[in-house]
């Protein structure tokens, strides 16, 4: 059998990717980076690096960054609640998960943004948990009915009980870090079960052009201490933030990459690392943030392609669309950014969800999104020789009356070459209209309460219940929130 | 160049975005002890009221829209201690104490709106990013300012615009000043039921 070609897609030749890599390594080296941690500016000047007297500023030489890239592990496992499923981050694997993180979501009924209140991160954790193509859950959705000072853990917090699918998160107070990783123990048992089954990502964003906030720089640190895979999310915007063109744009964004890379390789050696990243093409009308923009996926793919130059995991924030609602716009940038990040072979691909410039969540969207990931999953396996010869056989008694329907060859190979959608329409013109007229919305709104009554919610064991609960309980109660929504467990 | 040449050459620098040309007719109209008010007002104003026109109507990105606005500052910068010495009072559309708050540093949005503020005739102190409520309080009372304008790009810094008002409630100033909160996060409608901007 013809071996099957994986799909690619490749936007930079070998010498342009070099030339990108050249111009970050000097920008560390005689520009620098601003750190605004002291913890991480002692260990540069431990590793010996400049670092200016009073300008947190540190200039990185060729050398310390070679060495932390070749302390980084080029890929890494993460496990289930459970610590039974592995999904390998690395090489060509991809792994969708829901975008993160929105600040309302649409409301099923009225179809419009709404703030989001406990309710709705449980029905996000619990419908992310049944839907196959998303391997991997975030802590997508902000709840505005506990304190904003905790609504960092809290969303780790309700992600963690009501679904089993390694998660996505981050924190936004250095102080979040701690019940975070207690809830993480928790679930493992120990520190040590922890590390060596990671159960979270937590995501850390330099603010461009090249500096790390206290903040992103303690969540690296934090991190690497313990063994958490740390996601690299630079973020510049193209003529704002960052460089107008691309290229000048990838350039900042490996700079600003390299540099938290180093951070964690000098905390610990061997801390794992995820090369990511959500740049976006600043809209020079709007002055917006475009995420479902063509040059942003741009942007994407190649930084991708750059992260695997490095022999690294890549991630990044695609398959989402800037659309207010359900409409065109919401599937096709959506499904575009999905098929490209796959032939991308970023490894894990976070956007199922979102609207908005990443503002809003639409559980609606979060199942039709799931078809899409379905249909990148097929493209990505590729067209495969099944039978050798490939058809002779099959024509050998070719007649006028030949059909393939009833041929065996047909049954033994159709579910394997095609997929079934369950939201896409593919009904005849009568039907449909028999059916109610449904758009995939009306379709979406049904699938969700059909998936959320089939599936009861997938509740950790009774103990851990409680030891996530005395978490989270204590680190509101230290923030002056005397006690949590109430959570009916059934 | 006669006078009206002179001013139509004033407005086109500001048009273009041609910082050192528009510098420079400044100096010339100070050297030459012109009537400053009138080249403020019939000549770099319409020009940057020119370039607000053409942003409008979708012809000007915010390149050529920043670019003008930093060019009217520039001119103003020099313009100002002249009229002043010549005691002559510049209208001032209003002072504006401007910051991103606290825990965030993505000060973009804030630095666009405060050169379109400043380049339309308001004295606008710029706080930088991550800044202190307190702070944006403290400066605004000592400047007696108008406005206080608030932005924020994190999502999680959001909230930090509601306290000012409360903040402001609490130090008994509410109401003294006007509140204006932008950025990413928010929306009219966020404006209006959460922070309930004065």
């Amino acid at each position: 059998m013809i071996k099957t070609l994986r799909p690619k897609l490749e936007l930079l030749s070998n010498e342009f990717i070099q030339k990108i890599i050249d111009e970050a390594f000097s920008i560390l080296e005689n520009q620098g980076v601003f750190i605004e941690n002291e913890e991480a500016l002692d260990l540069f000047r431990e590793a010996g690096m400049k670092v200016g007297a009073s300008s947190q500023r540190v200039r990185i030489t060729a050398k310390l960054i070679e060495d932390s890239l070749s302390s980084t592990p080029p890929s890494l496992k993460m496990y289930d609640r459970g610590g039974e499923i592995e999904y390998l981050l690395g090489g060509d694997e991809v792994h969708f998960d829901p975008g993160s993180v929105a600040v309302t979501i649409l409301d099923s009924e009225t179809q419009q943004e709404r703030k989001a209140v406990t309710n709705d991160l449980i029905r996000f954790a619990r419908l992310t948990d049944c839907l196959e193509h998303l391997h991997f859950q975030s802590t997508g959705i902000l709840s505005t009915d506990v304190s904003e000072i905790v609504s960092d853990s809290y969303r780790l917090y309700i992600g963690l009980l009501f679904s089993k699918k390694p998660i996505v998160t981050g924190t936004f107070r250095v102080e979040g870090f701690e019940p975070m990783y207690r809830m993480l123990v928790a679930i493992r048992g120990s520190e040590k079960n922890l590390s060596e089954k990671p159960l979270a990502i937590f995501d850390a964003c330099p603010s461009p052009p090249l500096k790390w906030s206290n903040l992103t720089a303690q969540s690296l640190i934090d991190s690497a201490r313990v063994g958490i895979p740390s996601e690299l999310i630079s973020m510049g915007m193209t003529g704002a933030t960052a460089p107008v063109t691309l290229a000048a744009t990838l350039v900042q964004h490996v700079a600003e990459n390299l540099s938290g890379l180093v951070i964690c390789q000098l905390v610990k050696k061997g801390a794992p690392v995820i090369f990511g990243g959500c740049p976006v093409s600043f809209d020079m009308r709007k002055g917006t943030t475009p995420i479902g923009a063509i040059e942003t996926m741009m942007i994407d793919s190649a930084y991708a392609q750059i992260g695997k130059h490095f022999n690294l995991p890549t991630h990044s924030y695609m398959g989402m669309s800037d659309a207010k609602i359900n409409d065109a716009q919401g599937g096709f940038e959506t499904g575009i950014g999905a098929i490209l990040a796959a032939l991308s072979g970023l490894n894990l691909i976070s956007g199922a969800g979102i609207l908005d410039f990443i503002r809003c969540q639409s559980l609606e969207k979060l199942v039709v999104d799931h078809e899409i990931c379905g249909m990148a999953y097929r493209l990505i396996e590729g067209i495969t020789q099944r039978d050798d010869p490939i058809s002779l056989d099959l024509f050998k008694d070719f007649a006028s009356d030949t059909q393939f329907l009833s041929n065996p060859h047909t049954k033994k190979w159709y579910r394997e070459e095609y997929t079934f959608p369950r939201l896409i329409d593919r009904e005849p013109y009568d039907i449909w209209v028999s059916k109610g007229r449904k758009s995939i919305t009306d379709r979406a709104k049904e699938e969700v309460e059909i998936l959320l009554q089939k599936n009861p919610p997938p509740l950790p064991d009774k103990e851990t219940q409680k030891a996530l609960q005395e978490v989270m309980l204590s680190d509101a109660q230290r923030n002056d929130m005397p006690s949590l929504p109430k959570i009916s467990f059934p | 160049m006669n006078n009206e040449e002179f001013l139509n050459t004033v407005k086109k620098t500001i048009v273009e975005g041609n910082k050192d040309e528009a510098v420079q007719l400044a100096q010339r109209a100070i050297k030459e002890k012109m009537h400053l008010n009138e080249v403020i007002e019939k000549g770099y104003i319409p020009g940057i009221q020119k370039a607000g026109q053409l942003w409008e109507e979708g012809e000007y990105f915010l390149p050529e829209l920043i670019t003008s606005a930093e060019c009217m500052k520039a001119v103003m910068k020099i313009m100002q201690p002249e009229l002043e010495k010549a005691h002559i009072d510049v209208r001032s559309a209003g002072k504006i104490v401007i910051g991103t708050v606290e825990g965030d540093i993505h000060d973009i949005g804030k630095n666009l709106v405060a050169s379109i503020l400043s380049a339309n005739g308001f004295d606008v102190v710029d706080l930088g990013a991550d800044v202190k409520l307190e702070t944006f309080i403290e400066k605004a009372a000592e400047v007696n300012a108008d406005l206080i304008c608030l932005s924020a790009l994190l999502t999680t810094t959001m909230t930090g615009q509601k306290k000012l008002i409360e903040l402001l409630k609490e130090k008994g100033l509410y109401g003294r000043f006007k509140v204006m909160v932008g950025g990413a996060p928010v929306n009219q409608r966020k404006n209006s039921r959460d922070v309930r901007a004065v």
